[in-house]
Order: C-alpha cells, then sequence, then structure tokens
C-alpha cells in the first residue's frame, strides 16, 4: 500500500536579518498511510506544531524557509501554487487546532462557519448546506444540533466548541485530518470524550490522522505508530505497543517514567528529565539530547548519531536502553 | 411564585439565541451613562427633525417689533411670541437655535458617515493586504495625523474659493477619514494573526471571504465606538469653523457656531446670545461622548471596571 502522506527531510528554518537562522525542523521524515493514526510526540518547541503548520502551509509567508518534500498522493504540496493550496485545504487535509474557543469565528453563529466549507468545497447550495451541517453537529454528538446552529461560539462549552471545530473539519471528509494537541485547553473528563470521538470518526470515515501531542497517555490509547521527536529530529519511531513495553531511545525512556503510574508503590518519586530544551547541542556534531542525557557516551558529542532502522522501528541513538554497555 | 428550575430556564432560554451585538446592547440598556447621553441625542434628533414645526418663525426673518426694541446697548431679552427675545439682527433667537439643530446633525453625521466609509476602505485594504499597500496608505496617514484635526480642517476650508456647508462637510470628513483608517487597521493587523483566521484558512476559504467574514466583522468595534466619539468632534470642528467665518455664511441659514461667532461682539451687551448656542453644542457633544463611552464599554467587558 502507498502512503497517503509522505514527508521527507523537511526542514524549517526561521530566519532574520542579521541573525542567525533559528532551526525549528530539521530533516524530519515520516509516512502516513491511509486511514492510520499518527502520533507526533515531544515536549514544547520540538517542532511538532511547526511540522503541522508546514504540511499545511500554514506557515507565515515571510521569514522562513521550508526545504524537503511533502508528497500527498504523490504531489509535492510545497510546489503547489497558493490557490491549488487553498483548493486542497479542507477538503483533502484539514486541521483543527488546540484552543477552541479562539479557533471559532466570535461573531458568526457556528453553523455559518460549519456551511462555509460545505458552499466552499462541496458547492452544496444553502439550505442542502444547513441540513448537512445539523447532520455533521450530530455525528460529532452535539445535542439539539438544529438550534445549535444558530449558536455563537461563546454559548457552547469548551467540549461542543471542539466539537463543532471536529465537524467542521470533517466536513468534506479529507483523507488527512492534522489534530494539533486538541485536547490540551479541555477538562480532562471531556479530552477522553474528544478522543473517542475524533477515534470513532476516523475509522468511520477511512481519515488518516496525524495527533501531534506532548500527551503519552493520548498517544497510548490513540496512535498506530509514533514518532517522538526531538530538538526538530525524530529520534525514535515504532509501532505504538513497542514503543510502550521497550522505548530504545533514553528521552523516549525518560517520558515514559515521567509518568505516575497506578500500579506503583505510593509516595514513589517521578522520574525527571534534567534540564530543558535550552540545554540542547546543535545536532550538526553531536546528539542534541546528551547534555540531559543520563547514557551519554563521549561519542554522543563528536557527531551526528547514526539513524539505525530496523523491523519498522527508527531509532537516533548511539547508546540505546536495553543494550548493555 | 415561580420555581428555581422555570427560572433557570427561562435564564438559558433568553440566552439561547443572543448574539454578541444583542449582548452589548442589553450591557447597554443597563448603564444609567448610556442612558443619559442616549435620551440627550434622542431630544437632539428628534427636534433637528421636527425643527420647523418646533420653530415659531423663519430663521431668516427680520421682526420690526424687535428691530425697534434694539439699542447698541441692550438687546431685548423675552417677550409674547419670541421665547428667548431677539437676536442682534432682530430676528427670532428661538427659532434660529432650534433650526440649527439641524444644520448640527446634517454636517455632524454626513462628515462622520463619509470619514467612516473612507478610513474604513483605507484601513481594511492596508490591513488585510500589508506590505507597500500597507506602507503607502500609512505613510499617508500619519502625514495627516500629524497635522492638528482644527488646523487641517481649517486649511483643507480654506482651499475652497467660497466657504459653504460642503466644504465644512468635506473639509470635517478629511480630518476623520486617517483617525477611523489607523484604528481599523491595527484591528485587521490584530486579527490576520488569529487564530480563527488560521483555522478558516486551514480549511480553504478564499482570502476574500476570509477578509470579508472573518477578519472586518471582528475588527469593526472599535471603529463603530470611534464613530460615535467623532460625531462630537465632528459637531465640534464644524462649529469652530463656522465660527471662524470659514463655514456658510448664508444668514438665512442658522448655525450654532456662526452664532456664537456674531454674538462676540454683543458679550456684553446680551450675554445669553453666547450662551444658548454654547450650551447647544456642548450638551450634543456631550451625548455623543456618553453614548460612545458607554458603547465602548458594553462591547468590550474586560476593559470595565
Amino acid at each position: 500500500m502507498s502512503a497517503l502522506l509522505e514527508v521527507e527531510d523537511l526542514k524549517v528554518a526561521f530566519t532574520r536579518r542579521g541573525e542567525p537562522d533559528s532551526v525549528a525542523v530539521d530533516g524530519v521524515g515520516f509516512d502516513v498511510e491511509p486511514g492510520e493514526i499518527v502520533g507526533l510526540v515531544g515536549e514544547s518547541g520540538c517542532g511538532k506544531s511547526v511540522t503541522s503548520l508546514a504540511i499545511m502551509r500554514l506557515l507565515p509567508e515571510r521569514g522562513n524557509r521550508v526545504t524537503g518534500s511533502i508528497r500527498m498522493d504523490g504531489a509535492d504540496l510545497l510546489a503547489l501554487s497558493d490557490k491549488e493550496m487553498r483548493e486542497r485545504r479542507g477538503k483533502d487535509l484539514s486541521m483543527i487546532f488546540q484552543d477552541p474557543l479562539s479557533s471559532l469565528n466570535p461573531v458568526i453563529p457556528v453553523g455559518l462557519q460549519v456551511t462555509e466549507v460545505l458552499t466552499r468545497h462541496r458547492g452544496l447550495r444553502k439550505d442542502a448546506a444547513r441540513r448537512e451541517a445539523a447532520d455533521l453537529l450530530d455525528r460529532v454528538g452535539i445535542p439539539d444540533p438544529r438550534r445549535r446552529l444558530d449558536s455563537y461560539p461563546h454559548q457552547l462549552s469548551g467540549g461542543m466548541r471542539q466539537r463543532a471545530l471536529i465537524a467542521i473539519a470533517l466536513a468534506c471528509t479529507p483523507r488527512l485530518l492534522i489534530a494539533d494537541e486538541p485536547t490540551t485547553a479541555l477538562d480532562v473528563t471531556i479530552q477522553a470524550q474528544i478522543l473517542d470521538l475524533l477515534k470513532q470518526l476516523v475509522a468511520e470515515t477511512g481519515t488518516a490522522l496525524v495527533m501531534i501531542t506532548h500527551d503519552l497517555g493520548v498517544v497510548a490509547g490513540l496512535c498506530d505508530r509514533v514518532n517522538v521527536l526531538y530538538g526538530g529530529r525524530i529520534v525514535e519511531r515504532a509501532e505504538r505497543h513497542e514503543l510502550f513495553r521497550t522505548p530504545r531511545h533514553p528521552y523516549t525512556h525518560g517520558l515514559l517514567g515521567s509518568i505516575p503510574r497506578l500500579d506503583g508503590p505510593p509516595g514513589e518519586e517521578l522520574a525527571a528529565i534534567r534540564g530543558s530544551v535550552n540545554d540542547n547541542l546543535p545536532w550538526t556534531d553531536a546528539c542534541a539530547f546528551a547534555p540531559r542525557c543520563p547514557r551519554a557516551l563521549d561519542a554522543c558529542t563528536a557527531g551526528t548519531p547514526p539513524v539505525e532502522e530496523r523491523d519498522g522501528r527508527l531509532l537516533r541513538c548511539l547508546n540505546p536502553v536495553g543494550v548493555m554497555s | 411564585m415561580t420555581s428555581l428550575l422555570t427560572r433557570r430556564r427561562t435564564r438559558i432560554d433568553e440566552l439561547g439565541g443572543r448574539s454578541l451585538t444583542a449582548d452589548a446592547l442589553a450591557r447597554l440598556r443597563r448603564n444609567p451613562v448610556a442612558i443619559v447621553g442616549a435620551v440627550i441625542i434622542g431630544l437632539f434628533v428628534l427636534i433637528s427633525i421636527f425643527a420647523p414645526l418646533i420653530a415659531p418663525h423663519d430663521a431668516a426673518a427680520v421682526f420690526p417689533e424687535l428691530q425697534r426694541t434694539l439699542r447698541p446697548d441692550s438687546i431685548p431679552g423675552s417677550m409674547p411670541g419670541f421665547p428667548l427675545g431677539s437676536d442682534q439682527n432682530g430676528r427670532d433667537f428661538f427659532s434660529r437655535l432650534i433650526l440649527a439643530s439641524r444644520q448640527t446633525l446634517i454636517v455632524g453625521v454626513l462628515a462622520t458617515l463619509i470619514g467612516l466609509v473612507f478610513g474604513v476602505l483605507i484601513g481594511a485594504l492596508a490591513g488585510a493586504f500589508g506590505g507597500w499597500v500597507d506602507t503607502v496608505l500609512m505613510r499617508v496617514t500619519d502625514v495627516l495625523l500629524s497635522i492638528p484635526s482644527l488646523l487641517l480642517a481649517i486649511s483643507i476650508a480654506a482651499l475652497a474659493a467660497r466657504p459653504s456647508q460642503t466644504t465644512v462637510i468635506i473639509a470635517v470628513a478629511l480630518v476623520n477619514v486617517p483617525i477611523f483608517a489607523r484604528l481599523l487597521r491595527g484591528a485587521m493587523l490584530a486579527q490576520r494573526d488569529s487564530d480563527h483566521v488560521l483555522a478558516a484558512t486551514s480549511l480553504g476559504v478564499k482570502r476574500n471571504a476570509i477578509v470579508v467574514r472573518h477578519m472586518l466583522p471582528n475588527a469593526l468595534g472599535p471603529v463603530i465606538v470611534q464613530a460615535t466619539l467623532t460625531l462630537a468632534t465632528s459637531i465640534l470642528d464644524a462649529a469652530a469653523l463656522s465660527f471662524l467665518g470659514l463655514g456658510d455664511g448664508d444668514p438665512a441659514r442658522a448655525e450654532w457656531g456662526l452664532m456664537l461667532a456674531n454674538a462676540q461682539s454683543y458679550l456684553d451687551v446680551r450675554p445669553a446670545l453666547a450662551f444658548y448656542p454654547a450650551v447647544a453644542i456642548i450638551l450634543v457633544a456631550l451625548g455623543f461622548t456618553l453614548l460612545g463611552e458607554a458603547m465602548r464599554e458594553a462591547i468590550d467587558p474586560k476593559g470595565r471596571r
């Protein structure tokens, strides 16, 4: 089966006159199969959101340089004209954002924001679009959808707003949906509902989902494959169960170790990863994670660690966990 | 007695389909400052609409019986048929005062509207497209804003070969354009970077639709408030222009600024001739300012103390 989305050697650098470029994404590559749920995991500043904006071509027009290739159905999204890209957004690929309140237009009723996409991409007439919009709201579990069409965003709860945004993003049954931390702004109880909803909808429509999150709990319940990002590069990629059972990269290992466990002894201290992203070394001549890594060797600061790909698993580490050294 | 449950339900129903505008209006109705402003403006508008019915006489009519009583050291006050007495030329002061409200309303509203339309056009263009369009438009705006507004109005009005009501409107409108343009441009820029515009872009919404449907309506709030406040300054500017002799010279037309100017020479003889037009100007300007400030608060609840 050929991949729906192929991201290859994607680099995003923010440029500023008189200053060295700041590289946010440094050669990220991953595939998404049709209908697959792929996770992009990492802490703040690792480049996961920038990657998603680059795929949607939503980065600001100026002040950045994007190289590499992003192919969807064989067509390079980076090579499309602005107009062609606008045609695809919302129709072939769409995105939901972190904050459901600020992502909705506050002065337009929710219904109009759903029908806008329907008339734009599916050419529906006004009343047909309205019927379809009510159906969509119903499908994402918004009660009394006909009345809710006339509600303004501030009249909906946080969970309902995110449901509405999901309805809008899936209105034209895109084949790819990118969700950028869709549950971060929500209550924990609502988070679970939204994740279940997403899971159910992508299964029904066959939409592939790229899930961007810093929450490994979200990944554990949802993703087929997981990419762990650090400092703008993928440091480990594995199938979900593999990753949780045997994390190989010390960073992944550290992330998993920092999650409180229900079955751990009471009063157990959580393992923390020392330092912060500010301690990163440049990838060009070291492993960026080395200064924070408990397993760092001298060799880790002597050159870029090579990428090793075996059994569907990708690893960028000289001294992985689970290997005697 | 209604139960708590039914009261809650009524409240939920009331809130149900309430738009932001309705919400703001509800807040406005509860604000005493807004009520006072609205009452003043309401009275002013009613008076100017029905001015010919309220005023007992024509603004230009000179009455011999009034003229006869004029002395260099006295101008008669109230007498039968003439509630506020005579002006310096033997015309009915009360009628002129009432009829002048029309000029003020017409000039104020037109100058603000014209300024608003062109200001919104320029501000929306600059804010939506950015780049060199923005740079050119905003530099011109900067130049206009750097000149004190009244000075600018005087210069423009003085360019006209023959001062008239139209030249006053044009002069004041031109002064208003950069104010609206600058304000809207800033609000549009803020919208351009907002999450919901990014979200709309991510759905493939066309650029024009994004500007018209997603940016402009969200950016207009402060502009609408400014329009109310600008009505006040427009009225003051127009009055100032007439006061300086750059307004409509037609004696048949009564105008508060001009009445004020003419009353100057008779301040020691009959101060009322200056007092009433001055109070009228102040009241109307105050009314618009109060309503404008209250609207600002109603539209942006965060700004409330």
